[in-house]
């Protein structure tokens, strides 16, 4: 049960933002540039990063939910992101990704952690400014995210495949404009 | 020296002028968070997100955060040091020292957070929206310290620097002080 009064059939991030939305419009409006706005790194490529986090960071509702929107973004296949979030079948995964991983893996830990070597590895593999940048504000903004999720301790749904329509929608509809009734409508509702 | 080339500003406000397009709502956010209208005071959130940036030792949001919220509480600086060194020991409210711990608990990760400590913030007087915004407080500056020092942004030394940055910020709010485009004209 969540820590607070949320509304009781929204999952995840979705009830703490019911309950505050002045807030919730810069936090949708945020992971929209992050991970759907225009970039050189695809949204595929983005959400991996995020559900990677996530996994790190043990938020079982944001890396289930980003997993999904990460797989729609490639025709609703998990293998990429899979490959992303456990490390392994690296020739899935760009050399270039995968220096970026170890930099959002950092920021997960700690920013203090990330050095100059792991800068120019990602340089070398032809990562940009920008993208190592937004490498560096997608695993700081999951951390922000996983934090806000599990700290109000919101309903998670625990069935992997409840997530496949919510990653769909994150991935087609995106995170503004979405009404409640659809986000409602995403997971099996809890138990009353 | 930062990891990537940015504008020479200190801090967050380095990567914030060279990404305006996330720097928008991270600003617009911190200003609902920290200046909206609230039963907490200014001053009571911005130690909340002093205490959280302490407890990842990011220098520059310690300090600058540290200076708005003595701005904020009269020019009171010992008051924050003692909540950065200890906030049960500090001389604010029981109902904040249990909302730092709350903070304290969501920058180590969310899932330490426990029903007793919400419940006792609660005998303290502290309503869901307070609890929730502590959550998120603490929740966007695990965002911000990861920014600032995993890019690897510089900070001043200067404390005096703090101290005036604190005052533009606390007159003019984070979105106006912070994008070069949004920057007052004076």
């Amino acid at each position: 049960m969540p820590h607070i009064a949320l509304p009781a059939d929204l999952p995840g991030i979705s009830g703490a933002m019911a309950f505050r939305p002045e807030t919730a419009v810069h936090l949708r409006a945020l992971a929209e540039t992050l991970l759907r706005g225009p970039n050189s790194l695809t949204s595929a490529e983005r959400e991996s990063i995020a559900a990677f986090v996530s996994s790190r960071n043990d938020c079982t509702f944001c890396y289930l939910s980003h997993r999904a929107a990460a797989a729609h973004h490639a025709g609703g296949d998990y293998k990429f992101v899979d490959a992303v979030t456990s490390g392994a079948s690296a020739e899935a995964v760009s050399a270039k990704l995968r220096a970026l991983l170890v930099i959002a893996g950092k920021v997960q830990q700690g920013g203090k952690q990330v050095n100059t070597d792991d800068v120019a590895r990602a340089r070398a593999e032809g990562a940009t400014d920008v993208e190592i940048h937004d490498t560096v504000l997608i695993a700081a903004a999951f951390c922000m995210y996983n934090r806000y999720v599990d700290g109000l301790a919101t309903f998670t749904p625990r069935d992997p495949a409840a997530y496949d329509p919510m990653g769909k929608r994150m991935a087609t509809q995106g995170y503004v404009g979405i009404s409640q009734a659809q986000r409602q409508a995403d997971v099996p509702q809890p138990s009353r | 020296m930062p990891h990537i080339s940015l504008p020479d500003l200190p801090g967050i406000r380095g990567p914030m002028a060279f990404r305006p397009e996330t720097a928008r709502p991270l600003n617009e956010l911190v200003d609902v968070l920290l200046r909206g209208p609230h039963s907490l005071t200014p001053g009571e959130r911005e130690l909340i997100a002093t205490f959280v940036s302490a407890q990842n030792d990011c220098r520059y949001c310690q300090t600058i955060h540290g200076a708005i919220a003595a701005h904020h509480l009269g020019g009171d600086e010992q008051l924050v040091a003692a909540v950065k060194v200890d906030p049960a020991a500090a001389q604010i409210s029981d109902k904040l020292k249990a909302l730092l711990v709350i903070a304290g608990k969501t920058a180590e990760s969310g899932k330490l957070v426990t029903t007793e400590d919400v419940a006792r913030a609660r005998q303290h007087g502290a309503t869901d929206l307070e609890i929730h915004d502590t959550v998120l407080i603490a929740a966007v500056f695990c965002l911000c310290n990861r920014y600032v020092d995993g890019l690897a942004t510089w900070a001043p030394d200067d404390p005096d620097f703090y101290r005036q940055r604190a005052a533009l910020v606390a007159a003019n709010g984070y979105a106006a002080s912070t994008l070069p485009s949004q920057a007052p004209t004076q």
